[in-house]
């Protein structure tokens, strides 16, 4: 090829490139994004049914209830304004405990309480994942927002 | 030529993203309450039930109401400090006892020393939500008349101690001056 | 006194490096020789510094000075001596004056190895090396002082993380950093190129080797963390697509772009200013990943502390660094001329599309990190971007690249034909789908379309690796052949085996991975992927610094008794953090995995049994890609030519 033909080929190669990304990017993107929400929020009705969301609170003391024979367990996740049932089938992670903050991923169903598919709770030295003091700390001014993120392990 | 320019101005917009991103730390949470008076509350002493403690008996000097519970493990990390500034006389230090379970909550003191000159007790967290408590611990300085000046979310820190609670506290005492 | 001594070699060492970086550039433009040559009598002595400042860290660890505020939060008496030496990176302040003490090792391995570089090139490149240390050494003593006085001492430390008591641990960081920190070895010569304007064939001769040493420690730091998690986080996953993990996969990609691209350079003249941005994106994005990781823009599961004035100071650094070296290749960039031509179909193409891919892959995780950062600048609500999107995205740019990778090696440079092409390798193409399909119908039957079709493309690069092979040995005295050949074609030839080994990995383990969450009592069994786990007995264990319930669990295979493991679940002593350590029978061809729950009434436990097929592959076929980069860097020509230019 002439350099300038070589130029072109070179700029078409990664144009398509670039097109490739974007399409898978846009594809995949707006599916896989998890919004947050507070108990507050779920309380209010304001998250939509049948969408994966990711919930930020404190469990609730001695409102943990085991279910030993198919591994069930409940209990409520609290902003301490509102309250909300979680139930999960499943190991809960090292650091759930009653009282501490943990954040569950699920959907909303027709009662309004949570199924979650996975509940996280942060190996971390701080006393408490970001969003559930987020989602507190709206909670107590009354207001009602998402609360930001965090990648948390099992 | 203009499209080796491309990669620059790439990275500038990208610089611009984490700039902003960088102002909006997620793990912060500033406090609505600070330069505003303390909410009130009168609640039974831990040490003796039959006793109240209010806000005003925390008025009239410089005090640091810490917010722990026996359940809460950054609080043992952080009652060694707590201590040493109780004993180093720079501040009255309060206790809040929240959510907590008595006996457990005078087993823990009993076993790393109690630096609190009283301590209410918050068992339904009431309390706590005035204050805009997220969990324990955490820490409110308040001046004489009762003023949040500072809070720490968490543990407070040595370093805290030295570039923000101290030099408060210095602040507040010339101005009584 | 130690850490004082330590605080000032480190203060010596800034004062060097700022010499080793201003000394040399400035003699450079004057063409002043006596100048220049400061830079390596500057970068030795600077390392002795940094090295003498790291070994009082560590002394004050092992002598348990807690005196040192960074020792009392990091470690106490009890902790075992490899574990006080490995605290002395296990939190921020010590991993970055490791990263420092690890640049200021590639500056000096620079001036011993570089006596064949002209003078002016050698010494721009310890220079650009100098000015990166003096930003890391500011770093340090400004915004994370390790030698921090703690005053009065306290009388006992802090425990270690205990997550973070652990061999895996102990190896990994250096590993990673030495990856990370030596891909500024080819950003400085990529700037050292710019600022003389030209590339010539000693350029790419030394640049090449350099990057591919950085490469192999990413490979291996990045593969060495994956497995850690994968035992140590107890639920057997082995990439999370954490910002961390994306922080160090980044680099990773867009390095393995410009080694395929530094081998256009050297071997047909072109691609020039393309290798030089790609050596320039590859440090700034190992520099992007320190700012994600200690900035505490991102959070992650990995707990920094974080500090906004570290982030502050970083960004500036980045923005420093990056700015300036992407202005000075818009500036300059197009004075390097690319004079190879090569036609739409040849192996320069192919490498072409390879770069392309892997530059778009890295991109994509980009985007996917920083979306939620973006979201939030624009106050368009929290989100998170959950593993399913990179699992979506990267799939088929992975696939694309494995099924033009097998085309490469047997693509003629410059100029080639479909028809010849398709002779050559019909027949291992043929062979790996038959192959393919056969593997995963016998082991695993009926499997999904995108199932077959990865393992299918996974044998193809194994089988038209082998074939360029056969083809490159001929028909007549192969033996002749086989010892002519450079041992850098072996190099990419087990590479790139490991590329293939390592999608079979992934894909196998993922379509097939078995898990399920049992209540166990003692006595009692469950039956997963054709083994019954029998839980024999539970016990009480007693740890250096834990205690621990340990489950004896019997695996069984018919009535044979298979493997016994004993999965604990640790209390450490220093923290209430339980520790899920899991049992793990391994295996080439599948691991059971076996995590403890929660105690139930009745002596008994819940517990999460997995089976994971073929999941070691995907670190053997790390290992192979590893092994083939250190078959590379070992070839002859790159010390004979080195030897040879003087």
């Amino acid at each position: 090829m002439k350099p300038r033909q070589q130029r072109m080929w070179f700029v078409a190669i990664i144009f398509s490139g670039i097109a490739l990304a974007t399409v898978l990017v846009l594809l995949s993107l707006g599916e896989n994004m998890m919004y947050f929400y507070s108990p507050s929020q779920i309380s209010k009705g304001e998250v939509p049914r049948d969408a994966v969301i990711r919930v930020g609170g404190l469990v609730v003391n001695d409102s943990v209830v085991h279910d030993d024979k198919n591994l069930g367990v409940r209990f409520k996740l609290t902003d301490t304004a509102n309250t909300i049932t979680v139930y999960y089938h499943g190991i809960l992670p090292d650091l759930f405990r009653e009282g501490q903050g943990i954040v569950a991923i699920g959907e909303i169903d027709a009662a309004g309480q949570m199924k979650a598919n996975e509940v996280l709770a942060k190996h971390d030295e701080n006393y408490m994942p970001p969003e559930v003091a987020d989602a507190l700390k709206t909670a107590a001014e009354g207001g009602s927002m998402p609360i930001p993120d965090s990648h948390t392990h099992k | 030529m203009w499209r080796f320019t491309l990669p620059l101005m790439g990275f500038g917009l990208l610089v611009l993203i984490l700039a902003i991103g960088l102002t909006q730390d997620p793990s912060e949470v500033p406090s609505p309450l600070i330069g505003k008076p303390a909410p009130e509350f009168e609640l039974p002493r831990l040490h003796d039930p039959s006793q109240n403690l209010s806000l005003a008996d925390l008025k009239g000097e410089i005090t640091l109401l810490n917010v722990w519970a026996s359940w809460c493990e950054s609080c043992r990390v952080e009652h060694p400090f707590i201590s040493e500034i109780a004993a180093s006389g720079a501040v009255a230090v309060y206790g809040l006892n929240y959510k907590d379970e008595r006996g457990e909550a005078l087993k823990w003191l009993k076993a790393l020393g109690d630096p609190y000159q009283a301590i209410a007790v918050d068992q339904d967290g009431r309390v706590a939500i005035d204050f805009g408590v997220y969990g324990a611990p955490e820490s409110y300085l308040l001046d004489q008349n009762g003023v949040i000046v500072y809070k720490k979310i968490g543990p407070i820190t040595a370093r805290d101690w030295k570039e923000d609670v101290s030099p408060l506290i210095q602040q507040l005492r010339d101005k009584q001056l | 006194m130690i850490p004082e001594f330590g605080n000032f070699a480190l203060v010596m060492a800034l004062g060097i490096a700022l010499v080793q970086s201003i000394v040399p550039l400035v003699g450079a433009v004057q063409n002043n020789s006596r100048m220049m040559a400061v830079a390596v009598p500057a970068a030795r002595l600077q390392f002795v510094c940094v090295a003498i400042s790291f070994l009082c860290l560590t002394i004050s660890f092992i002598q348990n000075d807690f005196s040192v505020l960074y020792v009392a939060k990091n470690s106490n008496s009890l902790l075992p001596l490899h574990y006080r030496i490995s605290a002395v990176w296990g939190s921020h302040e010590g991993s970055l004056l490791l990263w420092a003490l690890i640049l200021s090792g590639w500056t000096i391995a620079v001036s011993i190895f570089k006596k064949s570089l002209p003078l002016t090139l050698s010494s721009r490149v310890l220079a650009i090396l100098g000015i990166i240390s003096v930003g890391f050494l500011l770093f340090l003593l400004l915004t994370s002082n390790p030698f921090l006085r703690l005053f009065p001492a306290a009388a006992e430390g802090n425990d270690l993380n205990p997550l973070l008591q652990d061999p895996g641990l102990i190896f990994h960081p250096p590993i990673l950093y030495m990856g990370y920190v030596g891909l500024a070895v080819p950003f400085a010569f990529a700037i050292a190129a710019l600022l003389q304007g030209r590339i010539d064939a000693s350029w790419t001769r030394w640049s090449r080797p350099w990057a591919l040493v950085a490469w192999i420690f990413l490979t291996l730091g990045i593969a060495l963390g994956s497995w850690w998690a994968y035992y140590e986080l107890g639920w057997g996953g082995w990439w999370f697509w954490d910002p961390v993990e994306n922080a160090s996969f980044m680099p990773w990609l867009v390095t393995t772009a410009l080694l395929h691209s530094l081998a256009v350079t050297e071997q047909r003249n072109t691609f020039k200013a393309w290798t030089l941005l790609l050596s320039i994106f590859g440090f700034s994005l190992s520099l992007l990943g320190t700012f994600l990781v200690r900035s505490g823009v991102l959070v992650s599961v990995h707990a920094f502390a974080t500090d906004p004035a570290r982030g502050v100071f970083i960004l500036i650094f980045l923005a420093f660094v990056i700015g300036s070296a992407l202005f000075l290749y818009a500036w300059r960039a197009s004075a390097i001329i690319s004079l190879g031509r090569f036609s739409a179909l040849s192996r320069e193409t192919l490498l072409l599309i390879n770069n392309v891919l892997l530059l778009v892959a890295c991109a994509t995780i980009l985007v996917g990190t920083l979306y939620p950062l973006f979201m939030d600048a624009m106050q368009l609500g929290k989100i998170s971007v959950g593993p399913p999107y990179f699992d979506k995205v990267f799939a088929p740019l992975m696939l694309l690249l494995v099924f033009v990778l097998g085309f490469g090696p047997m693509t003629h440079w410059r100029k080639d034909t479909f028809k010849n092409l398709i002779n050559r390798l019909l027949k291992s193409a043929l062979i790996s789908a038959l192959l393919g399909m056969a593997f995963v119908l016998l082991i695993f039957g009926p499997a999904p379309l995108l199932t077959t079709l990865a393992v299918v493309l996974g044998v193809w690069v194994i089988a038209s690796s082998l074939a360029t092979f056969k083809n490159h040995l001929g028909k007549d005295k192969p033996l002749d052949r086989l010892r002519l050949l450079p041992l850098a074609y072996f190099g990419m030839l087990v590479a790139h085996i490991g590329v293939g080994v390592f999608i079979i990995g992934v894909t196998l383990v993922s379509t097939y991975e078995q898990s399920e969450t049992v209540r166990l009592a003692v006595g009692e069994s469950y039956t997963l992927a054709n083994r019954r786990f029998e839980l024999a007995d539970l016990t009480s264990v007693q740890g250096p610094n834990y205690n621990a319930e340990q489950a004896t669990i019997k695996i069984f295979r018919g009535d044979h008794l298979v493997s016994t493991q004993f999965p604990e679940k640790r209390f450490y002593h220093s923290s209430s953090q339980p520790m899920t350590e899991a049992g793990i029978d391994a295996g080439l061809f599948r691991d059971f995995y076996i995590s403890l729950g929660e105690p139930q009434q009745g002596n008994a436990w819940t517990m999460r049994l997995n089976y994971k097929p073929f999941v070691r592959w995907i670190w053997l076929g790390a290992l192979l890609m590893a092994f083939g980069g250190l078959l590379a860097v070992l070839d002859r020509r790159y010390r004979k030519k080195q030897e040879g230019a003087n």
